[in-house]
């Protein structure tokens, strides 16, 4: 008598268990997906950070800094008659 | 009352239906075992090649970057376009198409399919940039695939080749730093097993089947602006004196590293459709030559080691020549008694071989092997050359002699950079680094703290009235160097018409923080000297790196008086 008491707590405890591993296996694959799309969020920004690098090290470059600086901004070298020290 | 018994109408019937659901049973059973354990790892396999995949992980290479982490070479993605060549060659009617889009020849095309027909993968056209690869999808041939690579740039192209050198199209490392940091900078791809769902999404991270090891970055010790500084003043020196090639290294000389490195002429990196070999060479390293003058300081050091000299001793260098064996060396005049302060500021040939004659040969020898001379440099640059240093054992009286002053010898003019840096550092020698020295590194003392402040004084004199390098002064800084004007060995000799013009200096003369070597080989126009030719570069570049590092003038003492003015009347502008 006691023992079929104790069956149907039982039974309800496995499908529970059985529906919280289906749960849970389902919930890791989603959030597994979520890092694999991150992930390639993170490799694209990656990617572009590198280009924009790139991008800017080009527009920076030495010789065109210096011929707009000579060319359009009428800028000049320092020279040193100019100078002026400030002693602290 | 008659109870009714059932009786079963056979026992056949009863049997027959027991068999035959026993045998149903033992059908399933069977069927279970057979698919959990006979058929196993055969089913296992087939779900598996439907639903796991193995997936390359990308390791890129590492960027090379300057000290201030500017960047030097970048690796970005690119696509290379591939065929397999039997899906491919059923599609002739789109290859017009095909070819048009990546600026290819049809019949180019056609020839190459052709002759690998037997394969199965065959590249079209490798680094495609992405966004064209991806039109070149969207026109879906079949057979036509992309594969993902990376493409090294060089932001600065010709400014930095030689120093940091270049990779093939397989991203490794071919010349300069990009070789010798291979191993560094190179990642390893990787690759996992994951399981995809019915969508070509990724559910499941299986297992890891190699880890990659994506390139680690590097960190040089040039600097980006004075590398161009001095990219740029060397050029106009090469060019304006019809020169064949030229070369200039910065040292730091409390950390060893190498500030700048260029030479003449150079290529870019980013179009290597013309290498040259010789404009390929970093000939600061790999290139030797004789030091001629340059190597005098180094004679007076070891005079002034010995003991028997000091700033102020006299040499007799009437009358301006002094013959050796059968050989005579020659000064420029005839300088008279001079010590040895003006022998390095007159650059007296006549007055370093005498001083050298009167020490061992192998008391000299040791000064030069110290400073590095005839050795490479831990610099671990690829192709450095050691230059030559014979052993003091076989030294002839007359070689001793000319090696006073910078000939029978070869170095590179790393090597001369490194030495001016060990006396500008007080006789402490760092070892050279291409890279960003970020702790303090233990050098070596090669020369007497004493002799080496003493030999700065005596090269200051140098760019002082009255010495040869005039032209290497820095306005409000000191600058201490020594010119080289060396007459270049020839199949029949030495000549009198090829040269090749040396300054090598350290500044600021105070507490100096930087030594530079300059070297312009067959100077062809009316100045060949070292002052004329190679001192106005070294005098530029140096002064741009004195003020690209901040460090603060050490001689405005002689317009002291105008500052002030210039100061209260910039004040007065401004109350």
């Amino acid at each position: 008598m006691k023992a079929e008491w104790l069956l149907i707590p039982l039974i309800v405890a496995v499908i529970a268990s059985a529906l919280g591993v289906v749960y849970s296996t389902h919930y890791s694959r989603k959030l597994f997906v979520e890092l694999t799309e991150l992930k390639q969020v993170r490799d694209e920004l990656n990617v572009e950070w590198g280009q924009l690098q790139l991008e800017q090290s080009t527009w920076a470059t030495h010789g065109r800094i210096e011929e707009l600086a000579r060319k359009k901004l009428n800028m000049k070298p320092l020279d040193y008659k100019q100078v002026i020290i400030l002693k602290p | 009352m008659k109870q009714q018994v059932y009786k079963p109408a056979s026992a056949f019937r009863l049997v027959t239906v027991m068999l035959a659901l026993l045998s149903i049973t033992l059908v399933l059973l069977w069927r279970a075992v057979d698919l959990h354990v006979v058929s196993k790892t055969f089913l296992q396999n087939q779900g598996d090649a439907r639903y796991l995949r193995e997936l390359p992980l990308a390791a890129h290479r590492g960027m090379i970057t300057d000290r201030h982490g500017e960047p030097l070479a970048i690796s970005t993605p690119v696509d290379s376009v591939w065929v397999n060549p039997s899906e491919f060659s059923a599609a002739q009617a789109d290859w017009e198409k095909l070819a048009n889009m990546l600026e290819l020849d049809v019949q180019q095309i056609g020839k190459s399919i052709a002759q690998r027909s037997g394969k199965e993968f065959v590249y079209i056209k490798r680094h495609v940039a992405p966004a064209l690869a991806a039109r070149v999808m969207d026109l879906g041939i079949p057979g036509v695939s992309l594969q993902r690579e990376y493409h090294r740039y060089y932001p600065m192209g010709e400014v930095a080749s030689h120093v940091v050198g270049f990779t093939n199209i397989d991203d490794e490392g071919q010349e300069g730093l990009e070789l010798a940091f291979d191993k560094w900078l190179s990642g390893e791809a990787g690759s996992q097993r994951v399981m995809r769902d019915r969508l070509g999404r990724i559910v499941k991270h299986v297992e890891l089947l190699k880890k990659p090891q994506p390139g680690k970055d590097l960190a040089l010790s040039i600097d980006r602006r004075l590398q161009y500084l001095a990219y740029r003043e060397l050029k106009r020196a090469v060019m304006s004196n019809r020169a064949k090639s030229g070369s200039a290294v910065i040292l730091d000389v409390k950390t060893g590293e190498v500030l700048a490195m260029v030479n003449q002429p150079a290529y870019n990196p980013n179009n290597r459709g013309n290498l040259q070999s010789h404009k390929m060479r970093n000939r600061a390293v790999t290139d030797v030559f004789e030091p001629g003058s340059t190597i005098k300081p180094f004679t007076v050091i070891a005079a002034l080691q010995s003991g028997k000299y000091n700033a102020n001793s006299l040499i007799d260098t009437s009358p301006g020549y002094y013959r050796v064996g059968h050989n005579t060396i020659r000064d420029i005049r005839n300088y008279g008694r001079i010590n040895l302060t003006r022998i390095i500021q007159k650059s007296s040939n006549v007055g370093a071989s005498k001083l050298s004659l009167s020490l061992e040969p192998e008391t000299v020898w040791r000064v030069y092997d110290r400073l590095g001379f005839g050795m490479i440099t831990s610099s671990g640059f690829p192709g450095e050359a050691s230059g030559v240093l014979n052993p003091p054992a076989n030294w002839r009286q007359i070689e001793q002699a000319t090696m006073a002053f910078g000939y029978g010898m070869a170095i590179t003019p790393l090597q001369l950079a490194r030495a001016y840096a060990a006396v500008a550092n007080q006789g402490i020698m760092k070892p050279v680094s291409f890279v960003r020295v970020e702790q303090p590194v233990r050098g070596e003392r090669v020369i007497d703290a004493d002799a080496a402040k003493v030999m700065v004084r005596m090269l200051e004199t140098v760019t002082n009235e009255g010495g040869t390098g005039l032209r290497a002064r820095v306005a409000g800084y000191r600058v201490a160097g020594k010119t080289g004007t060396v007459k270049k060995v020839m199949t029949d000799g030495y000549t009198s018409e090829k040269y090749i013009s040396v300054f090598a200096g350290i500044a600021p003369a105070s507490n100096p923080r930087f030594a530079m070597v300059v070297t312009v080989d067959e100077p062809t126009g009316e100045d060949y000297y070292g002052g004329q030719v190679a001192a106005p570069v070294f005098s530029r570049v140096m002064g741009g790196a004195l003020r690209l590092f901040d460090i603060p003038p050490d001689n405005i003492e002689y317009d002291k008086t105008k500052l002030v003015l210039l100061h209260n009347a910039a004040a007065g502008e401004h109350p």
